[in-house]
């Protein structure tokens, strides 16, 4: 108990001691934290809208007003004729094109049908799918307040009865993805941080030396193994400390579950990504290999987390992968108990694997840890 | 309770190899209790190895090995009590302080510095006055100095030092080697390595080792013995061209350069100096002289990995 607490003093004197490690730990994270908060939305904003008008008759006037005063639309210009819309859709200058055939309003006064053509940039495919989204919203709207203008001319009969469908967004009622990135991200720098400080420290042991002298001691695995993951578990906790601070300060993010929960949850989370440093530690003989094995899974983990793309729509294979993927459950952890107010029953799923993983991996990482060569 | 003449290390029949390189074949020999003993030999003559196999770092693929009594496969959790262990390269903690070092080294042998500060005294007062700088900032020589006080703080029975005066400067070596002495007579056996051929004289015995295998063990002062021919000290005004006129020469045997002599032996047995004389005359060197000379370790050494 002495020889580990001597350890753990060490390693934090060590930690401290060094300048350039403390920015590291606690400034850059938060740096991200209100950086990429902010600027990691998935709303469209500003869509560079133009279009070609063929008909210049007052229904399309009044369908383009309706684009201009969307706050998602950019009007940009109008070209005379598709094949300029189409160069300046090349070169980039606009990402939607709508064109508006000749007689767009007779035919709607008179057949009560007129075709549309949308072009839209789907370089970016996500982006584009939004922007359809939108289109076809405004196109709708249209189409409801036009409908009883050009049913007084007569037809009253054929008026249809539309269903109209009013979302209700439970948890997140504004939509507003700072709420929703906010916890995910906090998650990804915890990890992050976590990962890469334990992978990396008994590797530095190893690059200069210090390992051998130790490993000619009578201390035993389990007290050096110990000694040296327990301050990264403290930093971990204390980082998540600093973030749930300023997603409270800063972003307003809502915390209705309780914060024990989070905490109790967030500790055995760290458990397992301190098992998956300290086995990268052992198979690798500098800190270069430690961070560039530490990267490949940090990328495949964040990746399929189902923190920037819904893991429900991944292929199948893909989806039997993430089950594996513990940010998986700390993103759906933290989302649940600060955004829904989730309590431990709820959780328990994700608690009992993550649980299960932590165990694995500091098992396979004791296993794989050998003081002979 | 100081026995003599028990053994403290036994090496029998030790090989390694690291995949198609043979570290070490066939290594036997033994060190006695309170020995100081000194394993010479070249860079990548397998020192190392036998070091890590002796302090249980490292498994050998053949043969045996006891070191205080006890088998380092089978026992090493008691070797790791009893053994200090200085590697080659600096290899101490440099962001700690001196104390801390020494604190933590202590802490995970289980002792505090008060319980065996009498074994390093000698030695941490050296380095006292500099106790709140950090490791990394010590010279060479200090560095040593707290290195070995290090592996000293448990009180070991054995302490094996890998090339502990590599890169340091002469002053620091021979104080170092003072220490070694001192240490020695508190009844701890020693084994150190180096490649200093100046060093090995100081030790109680030597085991010359070379590509893995030893070529000769015994003390200093018999090794030389085993110096099959007389050896003559040349000297002439230059250097350069003494040499090559001795390798010139046809009955030349070997031909090293030994500070301000070139040391040199005869095929022959009846070996004339005045020959050879008028032999690098002929030349066009001057100021000859030719005067038979003992070997040293090193003349030694380089005759048995010839």
């Amino acid at each position: 108990m002495k020889t580990i607490g001597y350890i753990i003093q060490k390693e934090f004197r060590q930690i401290f001691r060094n300048k350039a490690m403390l920015p590291i730990i606690f400034i850059m994270p938060l740096f991200q934290l209100i950086i990429l908060s902010n600027a990691a939305t998935f709303d469209v904003k500003n869509i560079k809208f133009s279009y070609i008008d063929h008909d210049h008759s007052a229904m399309s006037r009044a369908l383009i007003e309706k684009f201009n005063t969307s706050s998602y639309f950019n009007v940009i210009t109008d070209f005379p004729s598709a094949a300029l819309a189409n160069s300046a859709m090349l070169s980039g200058e606009v990402d939607v094109i709508l064109e508006i055939p000749q007689h767009f309003e007779r035919d709607l006064a008179k057949d009560k049908y007129a075709p549309l053509g949308i072009t839209i940039n789907a370089i970016d495919g996500a982006a584009a799918g939004i922007e359809n989204v939108y289109i076809s919203q405004i196109i709708q709207g249209f189409n409801r307040n036009i409908r009883p203008e050009l049913m007084q001319q007569g037809q009253a009969s054929n008026l249809m009865k539309s269903i109209n469908t009013i979302p209700l967004f439970w948890y997140n009622e504004t939509l507003n993805y700072k709420t929703f990135m906010v916890p995910g991200i906090l998650v990804l720098l915890v990890t992050m941080i976590t990962l890469f400080l334990s992978g990396m420290n008994i590797v530095r042991e190893k690059e200069i030396g210090t390992l051998e002298q130790i490993n000619v001691t009578p201390i035993k695995k389990s007290q050096f193994i110990i000694g040296k993951l327990f301050p990264f578990w403290v930093i971990g906790l204390a980082l998540l400390s600093v973030g749930l601070i300023i997603a409270k300060l800063i972003f307003d993010v809502p915390m209705l579950g309780s914060l024990v929960l989070m905490y109790g949850y967030t500790s055995v989370y760290i458990l397992v990504i301190l098992g998956i440093g300290l086995f990268i530690s052992n198979f690798t003989d500098t800190q270069q290999q430690a961070m560039f094995i530490s990267w490949f899974f940090i990328v495949i983990f964040i990746l399929m987390s189902g923190l920037f793309t819904p893991i429900e729509s991944m292929p199948k294979w893909a989806q039997t992968i993430t089950d594996f993927n513990p940010i998986k459950y700390f993103v759906q952890v933290m989302r649940m108990v600060m955004l829904k107010g989730s309590s431990l029953t709820d959780i328990m799923p994700q608690l009992l694997k993550t649980l299960a993983f932590a165990v694995i991996m500091n098992g396979l990482a004791v296993w794989s840890y050998r003081k002979t060569s | 309770m100081l026995q003599i003449n028990t053994v403290s290390i036994t090496i029998s029949n030790i090989s390694k190899s690291y995949k198609k390189v043979n570290a070490l074949t066939d290594i036997s020999f033994e060190v006695k209790e309170g020995e100081l003993f000194g394993l010479i030999g070249p860079d990548g003559a397998g020192k190392t190895t036998l070091f890590r196999i002796l302090t249980t770092l490292l498994f050998a693929d053949q043969g045996d090995a006891t070191v205080a009594g006890y088998d380092v496969v089978k026992d090493y959790k008691q070797i790791r009590n009893s053994v200090g262990y200085m590697p080659g390269k600096f290899s101490l903690y440099q962001d700690m302080t001196v104390k801390e070092n020494l604190n933590f080294f202590a802490t995970i042998f289980g002792t505090t510095i008060e319980e065996n500060y009498e074994l390093i005294r000698d030695i941490y007062v050296q380095i006292e006055p500099f106790k709140k700088r950090r490791a990394g900032k010590l010279s060479g020589g200090m560095k040593q100095k707290l290195a070995l006080c290090c592996a000293l703080i448990h009180k070991p029975k054995v302490l094996f030092l890998d090339e502990p005066t590599t890169g340091v400067d002469p002053v620091s070596r021979k104080e170092f080697w003072e220490m070694l002495k001192r240490l020695q007579q508190k009844g701890i056996t020693i084994l150190v390595s180096t490649p200093y051929m100046d060093e090995a004289a100081l030790c109680d015995r030597i085991a010359f080792i070379q590509e893995g295998k030893i070529l000769e063990i015994d003390t200093p002062q018999a090794i030389v013995k085993h110096y099959p021919k007389p050896l003559y000290n040349v000297k002439a005004n230059n250097m350069y061209a003494l040499i090559q006129g001795l390798k010139a020469y046809e009955h030349h045997y070997s031909v090293y350069p030994f500070g301000e002599f070139v040391h040199y032996t005869d095929k022959r047995t009846d070996f004339d100096s005045s020959d050879l004389n008028a032999f690098l005359e002929s030349q066009g060197l001057k100021d000859i002289t030719i005067e038979p000379t003992a070997p040293t370790i090193e003349d030694t050494f380089m005759e048995l990995a010839k």
